[in-house]
């Protein structure tokens, strides 16, 4: 484990610049931190922390001069790796002759910076969806691959993250290039730093950092726990998988279709969320036409259309859809659960609907454990 | 290709205006480079807007814009129809009776009274009327105004003879992919995106301001929901009223959800 000082940080950043990578990391606009270009530690969020609750985000700013000590993003990193809108190939018509063309533009190598513990568990769930089995997807691949990626411990939750109930953080467990842990105290403002990979190891090498200290290391393992210890929410994963996949016909489906949107914004959020649609246009004249590959949710209609109409038209069963997916036939379908505990649906939901609580509420109804513990 | 009408070279495409601003209109002419596309691909064949030379009827397409508001529309509209082989109603007038509406939810004599120094000579219905009110229409394309890449796409698509891609879920999946931070959970602004249909690219919130609804209900619109939201965030019963009563005010959900409000 090393050191590195915050008076040093854009070392960091300069280091990674001069490895050809674009750095996007956390920047504060409109009242959100987001996931956005980073040039020098000047565009970090120094200082800011967010303040989360269901349908509610707000900033406030502290003395402390800390540069992480917001929780998850407005953004996901699925922005970057698998982008909103993608074009998949372009075709043109040259004297009756059609001729198709992938897409030449080539991404950046982008440095990711800040990634926490539950993000990066997210990532290696969208990697199983992308990159294993017979067909890898090749836009996802290429931005994945030249990924440089520099993870953050959280020093402090947020009120709608329940990592530690899904055990994917406070801590990053892998995954990673580089990890860092803030520590601010005592009049002192520094960052641990673990190499996960060999190329988290030559950048290491490149910064020469000294080792920590074991005062430093403590101080670093003491943030992590705290943050564990403040977990917003719970999610009651006991038997869960199970009981969703048992109650298609829940009357909580309906309770919670009086409520709900199907705005999408959950899905939109959710760091794991992977479903697309494509949208075929063609110029007016007919000599050019392309496929474009857009974000899509299962909450709306088009999703489900098949000949004749929606398969899921009302409200309970694309929330139920949303919800089994997440937290049971993903595990049938990928091996884990599709939720890392991140909060962002709880958060993002303009109308505030929670899916821990939601999660409780069916186990309460059909005979699972009970948030009194009875 | 779209079926050509007797002998003409290419489709013929007709653009009517009814009671409306010409805005929507003004979309079509202001799709520059695209526009000499589509000059290209149809005959426009009757544009008052941008041309003074009128083609005979009948039409392959005819895009028409504005609201039926006075007796010589409800006629007209049955004519245009007769002239035309496809039909796409442009706009918040067409699609749904537009701003001018509002008379719906009142007596019209007390507007033209309020408004004009000589009322009797107003000839004005009791209402302001979509055009499916009137005629059959073979396709709605929202927005107050239009957006002029889904016009594009709309003309498009009936000449190729394939279904337009038009989304038709919430202004959220926009606001989101966009990237934009929600400003209903981040600042409290009231906001009609999630029951509104997607169209605009979801500017409004990227500039900080809530959604005004001007492409109209989204597919399965939660108003119920969205008004509690709303109360919450501090919105009275006369607001909400007011929030669902703009450019898509007779618009069916926004109608009813605005009656519910309306003491
Ligand atoms: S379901 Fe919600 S909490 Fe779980 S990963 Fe997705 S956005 Fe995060
Ligand atoms: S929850 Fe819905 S949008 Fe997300 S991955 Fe599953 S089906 Fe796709
Ligand atoms: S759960 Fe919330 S965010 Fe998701 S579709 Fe419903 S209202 Fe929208
Ligand atoms: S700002 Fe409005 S349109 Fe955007 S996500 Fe929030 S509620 Fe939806």
């Amino acid at each position: 484990m090393h050191v590195l000082e915050r008076a040093q940080f854009d070392t960091l950043l300069e280091a990674l610049q001069q490895h050809g990578r674009q750095v996007i990391g956390p920047v504060r606009r409109d009242g959100v931190i987001g996931y956005e270009p980073v040039r020098s530690a000047g565009d970090l969020p120094v200082g800011w922390a967010d303040e989360q609750e269901a349908g509610r985000y707000r900033l406030h700013h502290k003395d402390h001069g800390r540069l992480f000590d917001y929780t998850a993003g407005f953004h996901t990193w699925k922005r970057y790796l698998y982008p909103p809108t993608a074009v998949l190939w372009q075709a043109s018509r040259d004297n009756g002759r059609l001729s198709f063309e992938t897409p030449s533009e080539t991404p950046p190598k982008f440095a990711l910076l800040g990634v926490r513990a539950c993000e990066l568990h997210a990532i290696a769930i969208q990697d199983k969806v992308f990159l294993d089995g017979a067909h890898p997807d090749p836009a996802y691949a290429v931005r994945r691959n030249n990924a440089f990626i520099i993870a953050v411990n959280c020093g402090r939750a947020g009120g709608t993250c329940f990592c530690a109930s899904m055990e994917t953080g406070p801590r990053a467990q892998g995954g990673y290039d580089l990890a860092l842990t803030e520590v601010a105290e005592d009049g002192r403002h520094y960052f641990t730093v673990e190499a996960g990979t060999k190329k988290g190891e030559r950048l290491l090498d490149e910064l020469e950092l000294r080792e920590a200290i074991e005062a430093e290391r403590a101080a670093a393992a003491a943030a992590v726990e705290a943050a564990a210890n403040q977990m917003g929410r719970q999610m009651p994963v006991d038997g869960l998988r199970e009981l969703l996949a048992a109650n298609p016909e829940s009357p909580r489906w309906e309770a919670v279709a009086k409520r709900c949107l199907c705005c999408a914004n959950c899905t939109m959020a959710c760091p794991t969320c992977f479903c697309s649609t494509v949208h075929d246009s063609a110029a007016m004249t007919g000599e050019t036409a392309k496929r474009e590959r857009v974000w899509d949710s299962c909450f709306t209609m088009e999703f489900s259309y098949v000949h004749g109409g929606s398969v899921r038209k009302d409200a309970s069963s694309r929330y139920r859809q949303w919800m089994t997916h997440k937290l049971s036939s993903w595990h049938d379908q990928f091996g884990s659960s599709g939720c890392v505990g991140c909060g962002r649906c709880i958060t993002w939901c303009p109308v505030g609907i929670d899916i821990t609580e939601e999660a409780w509420l069916l186990q309460e109804a059909h005979g699972g454990p009970t948030r009194t513990g009875e | 290709m779209a079926k050509k009408t007797q002998g003409s070279q290419r489709p013929k495409l007709a653009v009517w205006k009814f009671s409306s601003c010409d805005g929507c209109q003004l979309s079509l002419l202001d799709c520059e480079d695209e526009l000499l596309d589509v000059a290209g691909a149809v005959e426009i064949a009757y544009f008052p807007e941008a041309t003074r030379a009128v083609v005979k009827g009948p039409y392959d397409v005819s895009l028409v814009e504005g609201s039926v508001s006075t007796p010589e529309d409800a006629q007209r509209i049955q004519h245009v129809r007769r002239q035309s082989r496809v039909l796409v109603t442009i706009g918040a007038c067409a699609t749904a009776g537009g701003i001018q509406a509002l008379r719906n939810f009142a007596n019209v004599e007390d507007f033209t009274r309020a408004v004009y120094a000589m009322p009797e000579h107003i000839e004005a219905l009791s209402t302001s009327t979509p055009i499916s009110y009137h005629v059959f229409v073979d396709f709605e394309l929202r927005g107050c105004p239009i957006n002029k890449t889904q016009l594009v796409e709309v003309i498009g698509a009936f000449l190729l003879g394939r279904r337009p891609n038009v989304p038709t879920y919430s202004v959220c999946v926009e606001c989101k992919r966009r990237g934009s931070p929600c400003v209903m959970v981040a600042q409290g602004i009231p906001c009609l995106g999630p029951v509104t249909q997607a169209g605009c690219g979801a500017l409004c919130p990227a500039y900080n301001r809530g959604c005004y609804g001007c492409f109209g209900p989204m597919e399965t619109p939660n108003t119920a929901a969205c008004s509690a939201q709303l109360q919450a965030l501090g919105m009275d019963d006369p607001q909400l009223t007011r929030v669902y009563r703009t450019f898509n005010a007779w618009s069916e959900a926004f109608r009813r959800e605005s009656e519910i409000h309306d003491a």
